[in-house]
């Protein structure tokens, strides 16, 4: 599985996105390296269709597609936390079920 | 600006067009629409201002609206109006001067004013945008401090959030 993490560094939430994200490829039994993608205009975020940090993809797709359509930016992603609580990075066991589908 | 600096005065535009500035001991606070530090912090900062009515709240909202339209003057206005209305008002800096004068970094950054408008506490509303039990418990200390005529206990935290959409 080809694993990526888009980001910016105008938002500090990508270590952590990294961290959940290499420990559920751990639990999960995927041997698979996380390419760090540094995302650094709005040209490059626009030709990697790139939503705001952090993005996580799975084989070139978007492992938590936004629910609307996002503008390709350099920004920050608003993600929800499953008890519906606002966060900078993922929910881990959202990111777990990704990486399960794409399996 | 360090703390115990004079902070810079200011006025800039409410969502209704009204100016507003530091008065008394005053918090402002650089914030934004869109990103989810800021919006993970919103409502304690709101609950903040409810709670400390002899505190004056100004929300500044900085971001480069070309670049970022949902931070536009126009978005700003929609989302007040849709809340219903903020207890604070909640400012444009469009030509930024306000957040570069404050050496602003994030969205949110945090900057308790004494009633002489010298800085008092910097950084965080508290540990952990996700956690509301948090409170805003570092702004809640500080607050209590200044308004006791006490020092600060811990004067400053690293901004967290999203960085400021400089021009």
């Amino acid at each position: 599985m080809k694993v990526e993490l888009l980001w910016w560094e105008g938002c500090p939430s990508y270590p952590e996105t990294l961290h959940d994200l290499e420990r559920v490829l751990r639990e999960e039994g995927v041997a698979a390296d996380v390419d760090l993608v540094e995302v650094e205009s709005d040209e490059q975020a626009r030709s990697e269709r790139f939503p705001g940090s952090p993005t996580v993809r799975l084989d070139g797709v978007d492992a938590l597609p936004p629910s609307e359509a996002e503008p390709f930016s350099l920004t920050c992603r608003i993600y929800r936390l499953r008890d519906g609580r606002i966060s900078a990075t993922p929910d881990p066991e959202d990111l777990r079920d990704a990486v399960r589908r794409a399996k | 600006m360090n703390v115990g600096d004079q902070a810079p005065t200011f006025s800039l535009p409410d969502t209704d067009g009204q100016e507003h500035g530091p008065d008394g001991v005053t918090v402002v606070v650089f914030t934004c629409n869109h990103c989810p530090y800021a919006l993970g912090w919103h409502e304690r900062l709101l609950q903040a201002a409810r709670d400390y009515r002899q505190v004056t709240f100004l929300a500044v909202n900085p971001n480069d609206a070309e670049r970022y339209p949902t931070d536009s003057y126009e978005a700003m206005k929609e989302r007040v109006r849709s809340d219903g209305g903020w207890p604070h008002p909640y400012l444009r800096d469009e030509s930024q001067e306000v957040a570069r004068a404050y050496d602003a970094k994030t969205t949110p950054d945090v900057f308790v004013l004494d009633a002489d408008f010298r800085l008092r506490y910097r950084g965080a509303p508290d540990s952990d945008h996700r956690d509301p039990e948090q409170n805003a418990t570092w702004l809640r200390t500080a607050l209590d401090a200044v308004l006791a005529g006490a020092e600060v206990a811990e004067p400053q935290t690293d901004p967290v959030g999203c960085s400021i959409k400089w021009k």
